[in-house]
């Protein structure tokens, strides 16, 4: 059964949700796979930890909450301490490199760190975009979801006006992310 | 996405990732919803957040309330204006209603109110799950009567069933309960909207006799009373109070309370093979049935899936259609089977149901949760082989 589970974590405000939402879509409407989104709600998305859990299957989702997250994504020291226990042992773990300082190591999961937000705000000029740019880079590292449906689903899901920003910071986030993947073995 | 147009009338057609709540909305305008009364609540509050942005691009009305008693008042006003219209709330919000529900039973008077459940009793658990309040959609208001009520477990199901409550109720001209939960209304999913012409609609009942011959309260044989709306130049009378064909109050007959009384209830109950609806899987051949609706039915799954890859013969009845409840096929079903589990979260409410249908003729176990979170699996499971195994018990359902 494929079924995958991903969690994406940050503080509130980051964008979190928006880019569980957007993979979400991507693989739900682009990909036409069964998928299941649940948004950290309440006090949690106005600052503090903010998560969203993914759920990505062939089939269809009888259970739509993680029971073994492969892939975390973490863009806050706080959310990563928060979140770390719970990813699968082979699982993957993305993080933001100048937000989070892996202090939890685990010798059983794979990491892999962008600048993230350092990449959104002096190459593109908008630190919001960062979450885009993180996008990118799953996109790149994990397969999830078509890089394609991610470009669509982002593109209908964010305000007009910033649809060149946006592509730019989706574009960041792959590029880097392959050639991390050059440099290093294949998951 | 491409997949997604709003055609001129403002209506939405194509496939979507949506929560259930926005869901629930979509499939209100879809029905013919054109009046949301409402008072914001988590879960239920992006239901009211998406009507008041809808409502206006397709000729319809959003009010917000000073309370939930205010907005099923406002509600019942408005489909006797003529107009399809609705309510969404929670656990204390659906209290608040519980008069005005009734008043709505008496007068007969087409709506939905939709109940996205959280964590209770009281304030509870605003942003966590629970199915606590079935019993009250059953008897939350005082006196004798029948109800409709549905329980969807997914997004697509809420926009689907929303549209059925619309139809269920303008055809037996009475409030439908969609008791949904914050799992439902809060997941995002796919949902796919239809064309509208292929969106069942059921027109409410018109008199066909000039108004001198109308009886606002007499019903056609299937107990149902064509409606005249206020303004559409019949004369209706609209009260609370027990009342004749007329609509004039009756208050000290007892001929016309029991005439009026079981015709209420007669309209459901003698129509509720059209009403109920159920979805089977291997319930035929099965040793163990789980019963379960909601989201609770959507997570009975994988369980089920668990027993029978472990050689048990379970299937799943999932009531689709909660009130009026499926007694006949619980009864159907109990001398075949060994018995029935329910997971619900709550502490034990249909179960009770269930156990009753049973008739001690099968044994019933509840699977209960007291809210917040959903089952696991394995707490289901491990139900089902209590049923299987030789040391199991006769019927309990007490927690």
């Amino acid at each position: 059964m494929s079924r995958h589970e991903i969690r994406f974590s940050g503080f509130g405000g980051q964008g979190i949700i928006t880019a569980g939402y957007i993979l979400g879509k991507a693989a739900s409407l682009f990909d036409q796979r069964h998928v299941t989104l649940i948004k950290s709600y309440g006090p949690e998305s106005r600052g503090g930890a903010s998560s969203a859990q993914v759920i990505i299957s062939d089939e269809e989702i009888d259970y739509p909450r993680l029971t073994q997250p492969k892939l975390l994504v973490a863009m806050s020291q706080e959310a990563y301490a928060k979140y770390i226990g719970e990813l699968a042992s082979g699982g993957l773990l993305l993080i933001d490199e100048d937000l989070v300082e892996p202090c939890h190591p685990r010798d059983d999961i794979q990491v892999r760190a962008v600048p993230a937000t350092r990449i959104a705000e002096s190459e593109l000029g908008r630190k919001i975009v960062a979450n885009i740019v993180m996008l990118g880079f799953v996109a790149a590292n994990a397969d999830v979801a078509s890089v394609e449906g991610i470009r669509e689903a982002a593109l209908s899901s964010i305000p007009k006006g910033t649809e060149e920003l946006n592509s730019q910071a989706l574009a960041k986030g792959y590029e880097y992310g392959n050639q991390l993947q050059s440099t290093m073995h294949k998951v | 996405m491409g997949r997604r147009r709003v055609s001129n009338n403002g209506i939405l057609q194509g496939s979507f990732f949506m929560d259930g709540d926005t869901a629930c909305a979509e499939g209100a305008i879809c029905a013919g919803c054109r009046f949301f009364g409402g008072y914001p609540i988590t879960p239920a509050t992006e239901i009211a957040e998406r009507m008041a942005r809808r409502l206006p691009q397709v000729g319809g009305t959003y009010i917000q309330m000073e309370d939930e008693i205010a907005s099923i008042s406002a509600v019942l006003g408005a489909s006797w204006a003529g107009t399809r219209a609705m309510t969404a709330t929670s656990g204390p919000g659906f209290s608040l209603m519980m008069e005005n529900l009734g008043l709505g039973i008496i007068t007969e008077t087409p709506c939905v109110l939709v109940n996205v459940q959280r964590g209770g009793p009281s304030t509870g658990m605003p942003t966590l799950v629970g199915q606590g309040d079935m019993m009250q959609a059953r008897w939350g208001s005082h006196g004798p009567y029948e109800t409709i009520a549905l329980s969807p477990g997914s997004p697509q199901e809420l926009f689907d069933l929303t549209i059925r409550a619309f139809n269920l109720a303008e055809k037996y001209r009475t409030p439908v309960l969609v008791m949904t939960d914050e799992a439902v209304g809060h997941m995002t999913e796919r949902v796919v909207i239809p064309p509208l012409e292929e969106i069942e609609y059921y027109a409410r009942r018109k008199p066909q006799v000039p108004p001198n011959g109308y009886l606002p309260y007499r019903p056609d044989p299937d107990g149902v009373p064509p409606m005249a709306c206020a303004g559409e130049g019949y004369r209706i009378h609209v009260t609370g109070l027990t009342h004749n064909e007329k609509g004039y109050p009756d208050t000290v007959s007892v001929e016309t309370q029991q005439k009026l009384v079981e015709r209420l209830i007669r309209k459901i109950r003698a129509n509720q093979d059209d009403i109920i609806e159920l979805r089977e899987d291997q319930v035929e051949e099965a040793d163990v049935v789980v019963v379960a609706y909601g989201i609770s039915a959507r997570t009975a799954a994988r369980p089920v899936r668990m027993a029978r890859e472990m050689g048990l013969k379970v299937g799943l009845l999932k009531l689709v259609t909660v009130w009026p409840f499926a007694e006949e096929r619980i009864r159907e079903l109990a001398p075949k089977v060994e018995g029935f589990v329910v997971p619900e979260i709550n502490m034990g409410q249909i179960a009770q149901e269930v156990e009753r249908c049973a008739g001690g003729q099968a044994q019933t176990i509840l699977v209960p949760h007291a809210g917040g979170g959903l089952h696991h699996p394995n707490d289901v499971l491990e139900a089902i082989k209590r049923v299987t195994s030789p040391q199991s018990t006769s019927a309990e359902t007490s927690p």
